[in-house]
């Protein structure tokens, strides 16, 4: 690889507390040499050739926490090619995919395949996390010890819940033995049973059965209960409440843990279901106005710490159903961060606290090395056109599945080029 | 037999999927075409041609007496051909999706599918995949908009009007679309609603449509000009809505004395099937002075016969 070298650009990398306009040197093996004001077109060697980025953005390639890779078992949804593909094109260079596969990744052989696919067919770094439960039946506890030695970072139960309050109790034992990161699902069964949307006027009004938020919220309560006893990596997957945001607020003086929000919740609200659109049918669901100026209130305090896409793909045959019939999800890694953009361009959050949940907190919570620009490391990083308008369009998506939840939403901000390795792999 | 019709109804919408969507027009429209079908339906001759050359389609996934039977019988003596479709036998068992059967029957080019469904918002579905008019004959807890309009126009035959009256509606009102068409419709047609349900069976923010709510029936019931009561599922019991039936009826069910709270010249109403014993006291039900529910079943096919022949056209 040739050296690569990009001045006059904004670099954001929250990581470092880099905010400032500068240049950017790659190294001939892919790592980053040089960041910063200090690279300009005066210290660079005048028969180089020197790209002039005119004041776009440069942020660390984003780490998305949550993504459903469909591999194995469902590759017609999505497989590692056009997974990484659609990331690439959303400037997310990292994922952490989830466990609810067929088979499920619950043991050691199946990561072994997982990571050999992932090697081979993905251009991204793929993290795959392990169930915390045996195909995720929220019975018997998995290997945790023996799936990490295997490089698997996190353990969820994807889009379970684990109900039984004593397993609850074992896993986070053994998590806090081993050092391991639990990433939870938080909805009671009981009380999200037969649920489709948020309860309240739009499910009444469609008649819909409702979860309602305390579902999210006993979980929660019960977990960070169980944590001032037993000390581990506990981490929320996703919030969509006010309410939950409340209880993290006042329980985070207590205990240390983490908490996400699906980029869905921070922009979309119950509303937006209109006459039954499938496609934002969604868990946790959509809920009031207010939960999401609560949730987008959370990040700005630092309450809530990372972003994710909840990037779920699903065929169309799957969403062209009842609402009761339909599947549950929303593809969403090409648009993360785009739609992110939408809250620092209407002003409701800082473009850094944007790029933190999207970049360092995420491989903060993860403990990766990735999400930052930091020298000698790879050279993973996207380029934005921070005022490029466009509309999303479902036939245009690079994902395998078009059930996006924003079809023909008009955005502001765009990736135009993404680096992996160094190496450009999307170029709008 | 030579009853005439209102020529030149306009109708607003393309579709009768719920009362909400509709206009004040629209409803005194169809209430009004329905007055004439209800002489009609008293003569000899009870067949028109008015239909003829049309095709129906009754697509029904869940099973339903006194709808099907309606709706049929109101396609028939408008002179269509009815073909009736009892999908819970039929391909959708073999996993065909309602919008491939939507597109299969679609092919055979019918002017009129009627649906009847178990999952909420599945008429707009198929509206939205079909060439020909969906009249919604109740789809999972969302709306069954000709059972309001029969209601509505069993009330004003004896009432004369709507406007003003009190109108109790008391039941599962959770899971039950003829409470929301009704709520729509009364309250577009002027009359003050209270709802009385036990708080598991009463569906959240529901007061923001405008309605009073009662867990106390006979709160409820006060100064009511008419009591509609709804049908208790028996799964309801299964599922730990409520203790039991004995209790349900001490407390929900209509009984004369419930009933004395209510107008001296209330009238009861129920959409059928009724349990008796469990949601109504059996002498109230049959009470030729009280009850209209003979009347609401009769009049049901005059709603129908109104409804096919706005929305053919």
């Amino acid at each position: 690889m040739k050296k690569q070298y990009f001045i006059n650009a904004n670099i954001m990398d929250p990581h470092n507390s880099l905010n400032e306009n500068g240049g950017l040197i790659i190294s001939e093996n892919g790592t980053i040499e040089a960041i910063g004001k200090k690279v300009n077109s005066n210290n660079i060697p005048a028969r180089e050739k020197i790209i002039d980025l005119k004041e776009k953005y440069i942020f660390p390639g984003l780490v998305d926490m949550r993504v459903f890779a469909g591999e194995p078992g469902y590759e017609y949804k999505e497989n590692f090619r056009t997974l990484s593909n659609a990331a690439l094109a959303g400037g997310v260079t990292s994922v952490v995919t989830m466990p609810n596969t067929d088979p499920v990744i619950d043991n050691v052989s199946i990561v072994d395949f997982l990571k050999r696919r992932g090697r081979d067919k993905s251009k991204i770094n793929v993290f795959p996390s392990a169930s915390l439960t045996k195909n995720i039946e929220g019975n018997n506890m998995t290997e945790f010890g023996l799936l990490q030695n295997k490089g698997i970072i996190a353990f969820t139960d994807g889009t379970k819940t684990i109900q039984n309050t004593q397993l609850m109790v074992r896993i986070m034992n053994s998590a806090k033995d081993l050092g391991t990161l639990i990433m939870q699902h938080a909805e009671d069964y009981d009380l999200a049973k037969n649920g489709m949307i948020n309860s309240g006027i739009v499910a009444t009004k469609l008649g819909l059965s409702g979860i309602p938020d305390v579902a999210e919220r006993i979980i929660i309560e019960r977990d960070l209960t169980l944590l001032e006893n037993i000390k581990c990596r506990y981490h929320i997957s996703q919030i969509s409440s006010g309410k939950s945001v409340e209880i993290i607020k006042e329980r985070k003086e207590k205990v240390k843990f983490t908490t996400g929000v699906s980029i869905n919740n921070l922009s979309l609200n119950e509303n937006d279901i209109g006459d039954f659109r499938t496609f934002l049918k969604l868990s946790p669901p959509l809920r009031k106005e207010e939960d999401r100026i609560a949730l987008v209130q959370g990040l700005k305090d630092e309450t809530i710490d990372v972003i994710v896409s909840d990037h779920k793909p699903e065929d169309e045959e799957q969403k062209r159903l009842t609402f009761a019939q339909a599947s549950t999800g929303a593809s969403g890694i090409e648009t993360l961060l785009s739609l992110s953009l939408e809250l620092y361009h209407n002003d409701s959050l800082k473009l850094e606290t944007i790029i933190k949940a999207l970049t360092s907190n995420p491989a903060k919570i993860l403990k990766i090395n990735k999400g930052n620009l930091s020298i000698d490391n790879d050279a993973d990083f996207c380029i934005v056109d921070l005022e490029k308008p466009w509309i999303v369009k479902k036939e245009k998506l690079i994902s395998k599945s078009k059930n996006t939840s924003i079809e023909n939403k008009k955005l502001q901000g765009k990736v135009t080029n993404t680096f992996v390795k160094g190496e450009e792999l999307f170029k709008l | 037999m030579a009853i005439k019709t209102n020529k030149a109804i306009k109708i607003s919408q393309k579709h009768l999927l719920g009362i909400e969507g509709l206009s004040i027009n629209d409803v005194n429209l169809i209430l009004d075409e329905s007055q004439i079908f209800i002489k009609l339906n008293k003569s000899k001759n009870k067949k028109l041609n008015i239909l003829s050359g049309k095709t129906q389609i009754n697509l029904f996934f869940e099973p339903s007496t006194r709808t099907q039977s309606s709706f049929e019988l109101a396609g028939k003596r408008l002179g269509a051909d009815v073909m009736s479709m009892n999908m819970s036998n039929s391909a959708i068992k073999k996993g065909e999706t309602l919008i491939d059967t939507a597109m299969t029957l679609n092919a055979m080019h019918p002017d009129v599918i009627v649906i009847r469904h178990q999952d909420s918002g599945a008429s707009n579905l198929l509206s939205q995949k079909v060439n020909c008019a969906v009249l919604n004959a109740g789809d999972g807890s969302r709306e069954h908009p000709t059972q309001a309009l029969l209601d509505a126009l069993t009330i004003i035959n004896r009432k004369k009007k709507i406007e003003g009256l009190r109108i109790a509606i008391c039941g599962d009102i959770a899971h039950s679309r003829v409470a929301r068409s009704n709520i729509y419709l009364l309250n577009m047609l002027g009359a003050e609603v209270n709802i009385i349900a036990p708080s598991n069976l009463m569906p959240k923010e529901i007061e923001k449509f405008g309605v009073n709510t009662f867990t106390d029936m006979k709160k409820g019931l006060k100064d009511c000009d008419i009591v509609m009561m709804l049908r208790l599922q028996n799964e309801r019991m299964a599922s730990s809505f409520l203790s039991s039936n004995r209790e349900y009826y001490e407390y929900y069910g209509l009984t004369p004395d419930k009933l004395n709270h209510a107008k001296e010249d209330a009238l009861i109403m129920h959409p059928g099937p009724m349990n008796r014993g469990i949601e109504i006291d059996t002498k109230l039900a049959d009470d030729i002075n009280r009850s209209v529910i003979k009347e609401q079943v009769e009049f049901g096919v005059a709603v129908r016969m109104a409804c096919l022949k706005i929305f053919c056209e």
